[in-house]
């Protein structure tokens, strides 16, 4: 191994400090605050975590430790202390031979965050051959060093791959593996696993662990995850609207929080429902083959039941065919082989075969509330068009059920209904959607991820007015999501889906309750908790028994 | 790279229906074209029988489907047909002046595309500063003017006040390449103003696109110098708009420089289409237009291809 020694350091020795920092953000030709005076102080070799919702500030504030203000914001006043250097003041050229080199920086998405022109290997072996820290075959040789440490597989040749030829979880590690490059004091993880299957977030979490102990690297982690922040830092930072909330070290502030909001973020979890079981089936899917252009079976004999006021979640990682099923349903993509059957009676497999009112039975909720409402339209005619087209209802009438339908969602209808989407928060904007949906009266609502671009405050609040509305209207759910938080929340019965195949499927109690399937087993233990000792008890306990699955993700 | 191969000769496939659709709207076009070529040259008052002979003489007296295929296999095989002006084999009339047009074409671009690429990249580098306002301005203010105009601006200057350029262009096909260069250097440079813009600002606007993207930022938060950002990581993924541009502006240069070859007096393929039209020579103006839409074709297709080729999941798949 051609690792640098460690940096023989005191712990003690603080590496950053943040005082007074204030930034501001540009909107309307308006500079708004969104940072308003933080201070903190991180030492060598400690992991401080940031969480809070989205707009709280983490990654301004992250970005702003190397000195770094996104295009729209600036850094107004304050004082950026790393090493000696003051980076609120610094001229720009000496900011970039600190980037890359003594701080650096792992993006939310890998995906994005790696350039799709260039091989994994050139990106990494960049910054230090840049910055004249190491040439290019040295370079080479330490990548993969790294790769091997962070359990790539193939350590010598992965880094020849361009970042499309590459799974999610291999590119965030190979991302780490990028920002350890140059050995820097400190690294900025922004999100480094929010994209990531839980499955794939232990290997990751569990290499960034180890890696930024191994080089005593000091760690801002930021994320609005609480389970795992509690397994990353020494100590947490709350954020909420650009202001400290609360700071302790770890420990103490998962037993023992202290401020109000502090304590609401860590009761989200505790939403649950309980299951009531039932016969009466309003869909089923019998023996689903389906594919993309004829090629790879994406759904392998798929069959699964939704009972009618029911909600039936459907987990699994990305890849496991979840929202393919719903395409299958809704006829977006005809199924090869085997039947859809709604309210006994067989669907056209095809979308354009279909009768109106079949498909106005069947309505869906996207994951992206901002792509999937029109930009251009007001909330009175994104809600309104359903109403008119499958209702009938128009001039008057259609208003005053518009009204009633924002009115059911929670929204008041004289403020909102002349609004356009921009206008909105990403909440409310799922709120529309879901009216959007329940304009059509449907019988029954597939939710796609409809929770996971939200914070967890405003998640609850839509899986409690999901809830309202099922039991008020009689609806029934698909739930497709990977977060099984969610899905203790809102299920009555779980689908657990692998690699196209159902792998279990039953009452929620039955599927949470051991002995689990394999796979299931897998999935549920890879839930972070809030004890900061879970991952390592975890991977202990993972090491002693090999899992025999091979996962989609590897 | 199978795939790479497959897609290519897709292309290519489609290219040459393109090709023979656009050859239909051709023949169709000169078909539905006033007056008629036999009267046109043998005068108002010739004698039916007279007109009729003529007519058989050039074929004229066929079906339009079945001149249409004869001059659709005919082309295929390389032969064009004769001038009903001149009798000439058609080929040895365009060859030479499509090469001219060619050799226009090629000094413009070979002078145009480097310093669009260079400027656009540089005011992307340089954004809101003096250079990228002066550039952009000068750029706006030379396509605004049409082509003459600045022809003739470029000749008062070059050619009459200073005489250093001549004014015109009648190369002929002995002249040595030096000479023919020098003789070119008025047009070229009056088309390159005319092309410059559109490349120069869809360079720019290109990699400006691409600088809010999560990799541009990653490369910053990497330290490295604006120069290489820029050039290292935003221009590999800007080349498919720019491509595009590029090849629609060249097919311009090809397609459209009539009235730069009048000024000139320059024997390009244009200047031959505008007097066949005058005189009703139809095939010619035929194998014009088709050379002029199998040009605009090629150059798309590589527009495309380069699109393709440039995009780099579809160079290394899984």
């Amino acid at each position: 191994m051609t690792t640098k020694p460690k940096k023989q350091a005191k712990d003690s020795e603080v590496l950053l400090s943040i005082r007074n920092l204030h930034i501001e953000g540009q909107s309307d030709e308006e500079w708004h605050p969104i940072v308003k005076g933080v201070d903190f102080d991180l030492h060598r070799g400690e992991v401080l975590g940031l969480i809070g919702e989205s707009g709280a500030g983490k990654s301004t504030i992250g970005l702003a430790a190397m000195g770094f203000a996104r295009p729209g914001c600036k850094i107004t006043q304050g004082d950026i202390m790393f090493d000696g250097v003051n980076l609120f003041n610094a001229t720009e050229n000496d900011k970039r031979s600190l980037r890359g080199v003594r701080i650096s920086y792992v993006a939310q998405s890998a995906a994005a965050s790696f350039n799709p022109a260039h091989r994994l290997i050139e990106q990494y072996s960049e910054a230090p051959v840049q910055h004249g820290v190491m040439d290019e075959k040295e370079a080479h040789a330490e990548a993969i060093t790294l790769f091997e440490k962070l359990q790539l597989p193939d350590p010598h040749t992965i880094g020849f791959r361009y970042p499309h030829q590459v799974s999610g979880g291999q590119l965030q590690r190979a991302m780490t593996a990028m920002a350890m490059a140059c050995k820097p004091d400190l690294i900025i993880f922004d999100e480094p696993t929010t994209a990531l299957d839980v499955t794939t977030q232990i290997e990751v979490l569990a290499a960034i662990k180890d890696i930024v102990h191994e080089f005593n690297t000091a760690a801002i982690y930021i994320t609005h995850d609480l389970a795992v922040v509690a397994q990353m830092a020494d100590k947490i930072i709350v954020l909420r609207y650009g202001e400290v909330v609360e700071e302790a070290d770890t420990r103490k502030m998962l037993s023992k929080p202290e401020k109000a909001y502090t304590k609401s973020l860590w009761a989200v979890r505790s939403l649950q429902k309980k299951e009531q079981p039932s016969d009466d089936i309003l869909l089923e899917m019998r023996n689903i083959d389906a594919s993309y252009g004829g090629g790879v079976k994406v759904l392998k004999n798929v069959s699964i039941k939704v009972p009618k006021q029911r909600t039936v979640a459907v987990v699994g990682e990305s890849g496991s065919g979840k929202s393919t099923a719903a395409r299958a349903i809704t006829g977006l993509l005809p199924p090869m082989k085997g039947e859809v059957i709604f309210k006994g009676e067989t669907l056209s497999a095809a979308l354009k075969d279909r009768k109106a009112d079949d498909l106005r039975k069947l309505q869906m909720i996207y994951q992206m509330p901002d792509t999937a409402l029109n930009p251009r339209m007001r909330i009175r005619d994104i809600i309104g068009r359903p109403v008119q087209f499958y209702m009938g209802l128009s001039g008057k009438k259609r208003d005053e059920r518009v009204s009633e339908l924002l009115n059911m969602i929670e929204m008041e209808p004289n403020q909102y209904v002349d609004r356009f989407p921009g206008e909105l928060s990403g909440g409310q904007k799922q709120r529309v959607c879901i009216a959007r949906a329940l304009a059509a009266e449907p019988e029954l609502i597939i939710c796609d991820e409809v929770t996971s671009a939200l914070d967890q405050l405003v998640a609850e609040e839509i899986l409690k007015l999901l809830q309202h509305l099922q039991d008020e209207l009689e609806l029934s759910y698909m739930f497709i999501t990977h977060d099984l938080a969610t899905v203790r929340a809102i299920a009555d019965e779980i689908v657990v889906m692998l690699q196209g195949e159902v792998v279990e499927q039953g009452l929620k109690t039955e599927i949470l309750t051991p002995p689990h399937h394999e796979y299931t087993d897998l999935l549920l233990s890879s839930v972070p908790e809030m004890d900061p000792d879970w991952l390592e008890g975890l991977l202990k306990e993972r090491a002693k028994k090999k899992p025999s699955i091979q996962l989609a993700g590897n | 790279m199978g795939k790479l191969i497959t897609l290519v000769i897709q292309r290519l496939g489609l290219g040459l229906l393109t090709l023979l659709a656009v050859s239909l709207i051709i023949f169709l076009g000169v078909e539905l074209l006033p007056g008629d070529i036999a009267t046109e040259i043998l005068g108002q008052d010739a004698l039916p029988e007279t007109v009729e002979v003529f007519r058989r003489e050039l074929g004229l007296d066929k079906p339009p489907h079945i001149r249409y295929i004869d001059w659709v296999l005919g082309v295929i095989q390389g032969d064009f047909g004769t001038s009903f002006a001149n009798q000439r084999e058609i080929s040895d009339l365009i060859g030479f002046r499509l090469a001219n047009t060619l050799f226009l074409a090629l000094m413009t671009s070979a002078i145009a595309v480097p310093f669009s690429l260079v400027c656009g990249v540089l005011a992307a580098l340089y954004r809101n500063s003096l250079y990228d306002r002066a550039i952009n301005t000068f750029t706006l203010t030379s396509i605004s003017f049409p082509e003459f105009f600045i022809a003739y601006i470029l000749i008062i200057m070059f050619s009459q006040q200073l005489g250093w350029f001549p004014s015109l262009s009648n190369v002929d096909m002995d002249m040595p390449l030096w000479e023919r260069i020098y003789k070119c250097l008025l047009p070229a440079a009056t088309m390159t103003l005319a092309v410059f813009a559109h490349m120069m600002r869809q360079t720019r606007a290109a990699i400006i696109n691409l600088l809010a993207s999560p990799y541009i930022e990653m490369a910053n938060l990497k330290g490295l110098q604006r120069f290489r950002v820029v050039v290292h990581h935003a221009l590999p993924n800007a080349w498919a708009p720019i491509a595009t541009v590029i090849a629609l502006n060249l097919a311009y240069l090809v397609v459209s420089v009539v009235v730069v070859e009048v000024v000139f007096v320059y024997p390009g393929l244009g200047q031959l289409m505008v007097d066949s039209v005058i005189v009703r020579d139809l095939p010619v103006v035929q194998a014009c237009s088709l050379v002029f839409a199998a040009t605009y074709i090629l150059l798309n297709l590589t527009a495309d291809l380069i699109s393709i080729v440039t995009n780099p999941r579809l160079l290394h798949p899984k």
